[in-house]
């Protein structure tokens, strides 16, 4: 083994990053490398590794170019290098759209099929390249694949355990019988063989690490649990990229809870069922992406008055308009923060990784629930769409604070204004309770009203019960000292948190803020974690700054700021943050 | 036919609210409220167990003016709003309500499939063939040369929609006409069509005074059709072609069964759902 190849493996930790090790597989739709990935990615949990992998693909529903992203590591990551260790090709059809998205240099190395023809493109970024005879040996075996080869040479190049392996397969392959799985076990074992025949291949061994009980979940996954957890029992769907795996979890996991999924005829049906499912008393949600959330927004305004709960996840793309759907980006902040007319105050909060999916949609749907509003979830396609994995989950309850009756009471007013802004709503079945829910400005008793000091009241009622409650340390993702900060939300937080750990490791300390409570505000909150900062960098994956720009607008912010807003379909690298902190810092 | 409660529990007044309503006087929506709590009295229903939506329009202000739980929601969206309540509800007798350009045109799409997924709930369009609320102008069941409105001068020059053919091609389980004009009918249509299983749609004749005063000779021209309901789609769909729209009673009564999934928990845990994450 040649230890002098200068990867960030062999390097360990001295940048103060994860040891970790990328790879990328590439192939044409049908070749198999989603399933390849997702069977490595699995295979080096049950060996003790944390990982994640992104599918990356076209919009074309099947065929054309497909790309499985992998990052393993001994410590859990929530965000990709951009630059790979390995990249493996079964083939190089149309393989130059990922170009940028992968990165190479001199020390990766290049795997693909004898004669295939590696595009210039992908040549000219360096790195070694290897051809193994991935196709003819497949052949060679009954039912073989050459996914299974590639995968076989994979797990010996980064010293994966067969065992782990064989595991992965049997139970992934269970239902196709005996045959299946030893097909492909013996195309895992030919790769491995002629892996095994490579000279000078750098040490990628990674040891395993914990013994916690390890999860393959996605952000999308993470979120349909975190909102059974929360309660929801009804949801109504209507499909769209990258939104949709939600609902797809839901609809048989609800059931088994006893709640349901109703397939709607668009968003406009969707949201306006879950507003009927939450009249009824049952927490309702629903997920979405930036276009059918625009047409939910007039309905969501309809919550926001009628002080109905309702969730709404909505797991952003590259926008406006159709854009880029199978790409994410950050730019769906504006309308979930500003989209309703009228003033209408709602909640609106944003996961930060894949596992807190789980965490922030439970979240958003206690707040929901107990403040009688709209929350908006703010996922993204890579949080959404990516498989981590991750530690189980700590299992949260929050203690309701809704004021759900079911039984009569005397002087029963839906909408009295109350100190906490929160007045009781009835349940329908329950007796003397009747009132008439509505998106009229009404009177404490629901009866429409246009008269100014019943407009004045509620909307002060509406403010105060978001403005009063307390939040708690829920608000932010606050970590390190120092006088310079990052600011950040959502998906970004990922590279941020890299990025810091990387300075961090070369002595500069620089403080992380990450906000996952969007709305409303929080400027006292901010101006502590904000103490003694000179200079803070606003991070955000949007081409607007419409982060930067918002903090701009609600909250003082005594120190230098620089915005570093850049626009999808390429994530954010750690390296890119890391390079815009360095610079400033030399400033 | 219906046999009448021996002892209702309540009056048809007591399930009114008591707010005053906001339309005109002489307005065909005071009847269908009447033939409304006249129904909900005749099924003797608890005001607590029922619950109506509406949509934006003159005829979707109905909830205000009654005891039993309502919901006025947003323009076009009843239907939705109706079916969420009623699918994870379903103890719950659901009623929805609205008006021909609320339903028809900026829910269309909505009562389209309402009547395909036939959901256990009565729909009740108050058809005036006219916007009251933004002062008259031309519905989706407007006649082409109606030429009163500012907004298309010399009259819309498109042909109206015809709701119960709609309704039957989309699947609606029960389809009926009735008018304000003979609110004790309209409130036998009504307990038929809530007592009927599955999606049931009440086409309700309802004259707007103001805007199209012609329409208070609708008086005259309605009647009861000469034939019983049919179960057969085809049938009904025949009939359908020598219908002038006054024609009242229950053309079609379907035998397709309600959609309505059912909610039984089958996991002892939470923790149950977790297992396919679990490496």
């Amino acid at each position: 083994m040649n230890n002098s190849a200068s990867t960030e493996t062999a390097k360990g930790s001295s940048t103060g990053a994860p040891r970790s090790l990328s790879i990328a597989m590439l192939g044409s739709g049908g070749s198999g490398v989603m399933t390849a990935g997702q069977q490595l990615l699995d295979a080096a949990g049950q060996a003790g590794w944390y990982g994640m992998m992104t599918r990356s693909s076209g919009p074309q529903i099947r065929g054309g170019e497909a790309a499985a992203l992998l990052r393993l590591s001994p410590q859990p990551v929530e965000t990709h290098k951009g630059r790979f260790d390995i990249l493996l090709a079964i083939d190089w059809l149309n393989a130059d759209r990922f170009v940028g998205e992968i990165i190479l240099d001199s020390n990766s190395i290049v795997i693909g099929d004898v004669g295939g023809q590696v595009p210039d493109a992908i040549s000219n970024m360096g790195g070694r390249y290897v051809e193994l005879p991935l196709s003819e040996l497949a052949k060679g075996i009954t039912g073989g694949r050459p996914n299974m080869v590639a995968l076989g040479a994979l797990a010996q190049l980064i010293n994966l355990p067969v065992d782990a392996l064989e595991k992965v397969l049997t139970k992934s392959l269970s239902k196709k019988g005996e045959a299946a799985i030893e097909a492909s076990m013996s195309g895992v074992r030919a790769g491995i063989e002629q892996a095994s025949a490579i000279p000078d291949i750098p040490e990628f061994r990674i040891e395993a690490n914990s013994q916690v009980e390890r999860w393959s979940i996605t952000g999308n996954e993470a979120a349909g649990l975190g909102a059974i957890r929360g309660g929801v029992r009804f949801v109504a769907a209507y499909p769209i990229t990258p939104g949709t795996e939600i609902l797809e979890w839901l609809a048989p996991n609800l059931k088994k809870v006893g709640g349901v999924l109703v397939q709607a005829e668009d968003e406009l049906a969707s949201i306006n069922q879950l507003i009927g499912g939450s009249f009824g008393g049952t927490p309702s949600l629903t997920a979405t992406s930036g276009p059918g959330l625009a047409l939910m927004i007039e309905s969501i305004g309809l919550a926001v008055a009628s002080e109905t709960p309702v969730v709404v996840v909505d797991v952003m793309r590259g926008g406006p308009s159709t854009g880029i759907p199978t790409k994410s980006e950050q730019s769906d902040l504006n309308i979930a923060l500003y989209g309703l007319h009228g003033d209408a105050p709602h909640i609106v909060v944003a996961p930060m990784s894949i596992g807190d999916c789980l965490f922030t949609t439970q979240w958003a749907t206690h707040l929901a629930e107990t403040l009688q509003t709209a929350s908006i979830v703010l996922s993204d396609q890579s949080l959404g769409q990516t498989r981590a994995l991750i530690d189980r989950p700590a299992d949260i309850a929050f203690v309701s604070g809704g004021r759900k009756i079911t039984s009569k009471a005397e002087d029963f007013r839906r909408y009295v204004v109350n100190e906490s802004g929160v007045s009781p709503m009835s349940i329908p079945g329950t007796p003397g309770c009747q009132y008439t829910a509505d998106g009229l400005e009404h009177s404490p008793t629901g009866t429409p009203s246009s008269r100014a000091e019943d407009h004045i009241q509620q909307l002060n009622k509406r403010k105060r019960k978001l403005d009063q409650f307390d939040y708690g340390d829920h608000w932010a993702k606050i970590e390190g000292k120092g006088d310079m900060a990052v600011l950040t939300w959502g998906s970004s937080t990922g590279p941020v948190s890299e990025a810091i750990d990387m300075l961090a490791a070369e002595g500069h300390k620089v403080r992380l803020i990450s906000m996952r409570l969007l709305s409303p505000t929080q400027p006292e909150r901010l101006a502590a974690a904000l103490a003694g900062v000179q200079r803070t960098l606003v991070v955000e994956q949007c081409h607007g700054a419409q982060f930067y720009h918002y903090l701009r607008a609600h909250y003082d912010l005594p120190c230098e700021l620089r915005s570093m807003a850049v626009p999808g379909p390429l994530m954010i690298r750690p390296d890119d943050v890391y390079s815009e902190l360095k610079a400033w810092e030399n400033d | 036919m219906e046999t009448a409660n021996p002892c209702p529990s309540l009056k048809p007044n007591e399930y009114k609210s008591g707010t005053k309503p906001v339309w005109c006087p002489g307005c065909g929506d005071y009847s269908v409220l009447l033939a409304i709590t006249k129904a909900m009295s005749e099924m003797n229903l608890e005001p607590e167990n029922v619950a109506l939506v509406s949509g934006i329009g003159c005829s979707s202000r109905l909830p205000a003016y009654l005891n039993v739980y309502g919901f006025h929601a947003v323009h076009g969206r009843a239907l939705p709003v109706a079916t969420g309540l009623k699918v994870s509800r379903p103890d719950l007798t659901v009623l929805a309500a609205g008006g021909d350009g609320d339903g028809f045109s900026i829910g269309g799409n909505h009562f389209m499939h309402a009547c395909r997924r036939n959901v256990d709930m009565t729909y009740i369009v108050m058809d005036n063939q006219v916007y009251g609320m933004t002062k008259g102008q031309a519905s989706p069941t407007t006649d082409p040369d109606w030429d009163k409105s500012k907004l298309t001068p010399g009259g819309t020059k498109i042909n109206p929609y015809y709701p119960l053919v709609i309704a039957l091609a989309s699947g609606a389980n029960f389809i009926a006409r009735a008018s304000s004009t003979d609110p004790n009918g309209a409130a036998k249509v009504l307990v038929d069509a809530i007592r009927h299983p599955g999606f049931s749609f009440v086409h309700m004749l309802s004259p707007c005074v103001t805007f199209r005063p012609e329409q208070k000779d609708w008086k005259k021209m309605v009647r009861a059709a000469p034939v019983e309901p049919t179960k057969d789609p085809a049938v009904a769909a025949k009939r359908l072609m020598t219908d002038d729209n006054f024609f009242l009673g229950t053309l079609y009564k379907g035998d397709r069964a309600a959609y309505q999934p059912e909610l039984k928990t089958t996991v002892e845990h939470l923790s149950d759902l977790e297992q396919g994450f679990v490496l």
